[in-house]
């Protein structure tokens, strides 16, 4: 019964656990926060003064904050779109009936557990290298030049990668939904005279938008914070091609030693990241409520 | 027209055989209604006719012509199920009308007949709703109205009434019967309640284990059942049937009685004890234990005071006793 004390006492209960979330996440934040107000630099310690905004004009300014922003958009776009509909059409795919189904759909799923350092470096050395990757192997093959991924399109090898490792999440998370689909629905839409295309556009899709809704917001928060892989294969360059956001803040606070330039790059992130999220909700949001 | 022919058809899965060959004839304008047991391949059957599974052997004619191996769109046949399979994400007007979107029928027709159908069906003012905002009884009217707008050459129906309550179902059943009597349509009926058997069909198809059992009217049916299982099936309650001594003593391996021709008389040749006795105002259903014949079921009209414990006797009816052979089959007919 949820009487006037025992909803006290569950709150006295919880309450400890609760607490030490908040801090959990506020002391880290408070001390980001206080940071970027500080002209802190790794190579001149105890010399900390306070800086005002100029950690957050000096970040803003830089020429590389804009094509990191851009790069990080570019990049959560294009992964979103290739696992999104990559993921729609393996998961029909995956879910036709075939022999030694069952193990095909664990090994689909393999991708997903390796870890991205891995997964770049694999891509990186035995796929896109120009001399000794599969890639160069079959142009040579077929008597074309080798394509240098990393160097002439370091982007797009990486939103090749990212969305490599995603593919089976969104491909697991849409199937589980496929399968939920009505099969009598399925059977009276044959008989009303719908093609497949029809079935598709008219009840499968349909059926499947709060599924793809949750993989676009899932995968969104992880996509906006992709650093591994571009720590292991371009190391943000050539230039500043292939740097996003976190990896800008990165090369701020510890490749510039320049902790409260880096700290203001971090909060700027969070906000970009609270907008974003902002947006997403109010446009797909609406698919989540019943 | 609406005529559908079977030729020797047959259904197997793997090597369980669940259509042994089977002939049936559906004339246009009839309501058919196939009933039998769970299982006895009835949904199957109809499945096969719709195009959605596709038989092992035999051949399916619709209206004269081939559709053995025709897609289920070509075959013009409109399906209920039981499930109501409506689209859950279109309002019911975009539901009614979505075969004829298929058909790419111009949206002027379309809302015509659109309205057409939800006039009859009593849908007007749910026509914006979704299928989820409606009770049972109206997305069952919604899976009709879908039917109805494509003009079928016969309307199938999976166990329709299954998943509505007692009282809606006796209303839904008038409905149907009375929406064949307007449009004279071919109908194809699956159930196992043998009560919309009775009170909807023109022909019934008894179906065990795949077989037909028999074909003919409700009537027909009732007083002239085949053989055992048709005699069991059709009726409520289900018919007495009497073995051994008192069988063999009318001249038939199982003698069987309907509970409402047995009569509670003075000085009936059966003598029980009623063990009990359901009061439904109306009728009386008791439970009697005759010795050397066995337990009873006697219906009796309306209240006679009658309860458990006490002794009866019963007066076969000469003329309405079910003589059956050792196989089952029924002799000569009822006597």
């Amino acid at each position: 019964m949820a009487t006037e004390q025992s909803r006290t006492a569950a709150r006295l209960m919880v309450s400890p656990a609760v607490i030490l979330l908040f801090l959990w996440m506020i002391v880290p934040l408070g001390m980001t926060i206080y940071f970027s107000f500080l002209r802190y630099n790794l190579l001149m310690p105890g010399m900390e003064s306070w800086a005002g905004f100029d950690n957050y004009y000096y970040f803003l300014a830089q020429p590389a904050f804009t094509s990191a922003l851009i790069n990080t958009l570019l990049l959560v776009g294009g992964v979103l779109l290739i696992t999104v509909v990559g993921g729609i059409a393996l998961a029909l795919l995956l879910d036709q009936p075939f022999k030694g189904q069952g193990v095909v759909r664990v090994m689909v799923i393999a991708p997903f557990f390796v870890m991205p350092t891995v997964s770049a470096l694999v891509w990186k050395n035995m796929f896109m290298n120009p001399v000794n990757g599969i890639f160069a192997h079959i142009a040579k093959a077929i008597g074309v030049q080798p394509f240098d991924f990393l160097s002439h399109a370091p982007l797009a090898s990486i939103i090749l990668i990212v969305a490599w490792s995603w593919l089976p999440f969104a491909t697991l998370i849409l199937l589980t939904a496929l399968q939920s689909l009505d099969r009598e629905q399925m059977e009276a839409a044959e008989m009303d005279g719908a093609n497949w295309i029809n079935r598709f556009v008219y009840l499968v899709l349909p059926h499947l938008t709060r599924s793809i809704t949750v993989v676009v917001l899932i995968q969104t928060i992880f996509l906006l914070s992709v650093f591994a892989e571009i720590l292991v294969t371009t190391n943000g360059g050539p230039g500043t091609a292939s740097t996003n956001l976190p990896y800008l803040v990165y090369a701020q606070s510890l490749l510039n030693f320049d902790v409260g330039g880096g700290s203001a790059g971090g909060i700027i992130a969070v906000i970009l990241a609270n907008i974003v999220a902002f947006f997403l909700m109010r446009m797909i949001g609406k698919n989540l409520e019943t | 027209m609406g005529q559908i022919s079977l030729s020797s058809v047959t259904k197997t899965f793997g090597d369980v055989t669940v259509i042994p060959p089977l002939d049936l004839q559906i004339n246009d304008g009839e309501f058919v209604v196939f009933v039998g047991p769970s299982g006895c391949g009835k949904s199957t059957l109809l499945r096969l006719i719709a195009g959605l599974e596709d038989i092992s052997s035999g051949q399916i004619m619709i209206d004269g012509k081939d559709a053995t191996d025709a897609a289920p769109a070509e075959r013009r046949l409109a399906m209920v199920f039981q499930s109501y399979a409506l689209y859950p994400h279109m309002s019911v007007r975009k539901n009614i009308a979505f075969p004829l979107k298929m058909a790419k029928i111009p949206q002027a027709e379309q809302d015509k007949k659109v309205e057409n159908a939800a006039r009859i069906l009593n849908l007007t003012n749910y026509l914006d709703r979704r299928p989820g905002q409606l009770s049972g009884g109206q997305r069952q009217r919604v899976a009709i109205g879908r039917a109805i707008v494509r003009e079928p050459a016969a309307f199938l129906f999976d166990e329709p009434l299954s998943n509505l309550d007692a009282s809606l179902r006796v209303t839904m059943r008038q409905e149907i019967s009375e929406l064949h009597q307007s449009l004279k349509t071919t109908m194809i009926y699956v159930t196992h309640d043998q009560v919309e058997a009775m009170t909807m069909a023109d022909k019934i198809v008894v179906l065990n284990a795949g077989n037909i059992e028999q074909v003919g009217s409700p009537l027909e049916l009732y007083h002239h059942p085949r053989n055992l299982f048709v005699a069991g099936f059709i009726g409520s309650p289900k018919m007495n049937f009497v073995t051994g001594a008192e069988a063999a003593r009318h001249g038939c391996a199982t003698l069987g009685v309907r509970p409402e021709h047995l009569e509670v008389t003075a000085d009936g040749p059966w003598q029980g004890v009623i063990g009990l006795a359901e009061h439904l105002g109306s009728d009386t259903f008791l439970k009697v234990q005759v010795e050397g014949v066995g337990d009873l079921t006697v219906r009796v009209a309306g209240e006679q005071g009658l309860h458990h414990g006490q002794t009866i006797r019963l007066t076969p009816p000469a003329d309405k006793l079910y003589r059956f052979d050792k196989g089952g089959l029924a002799i000569g007919g009822a006597a």
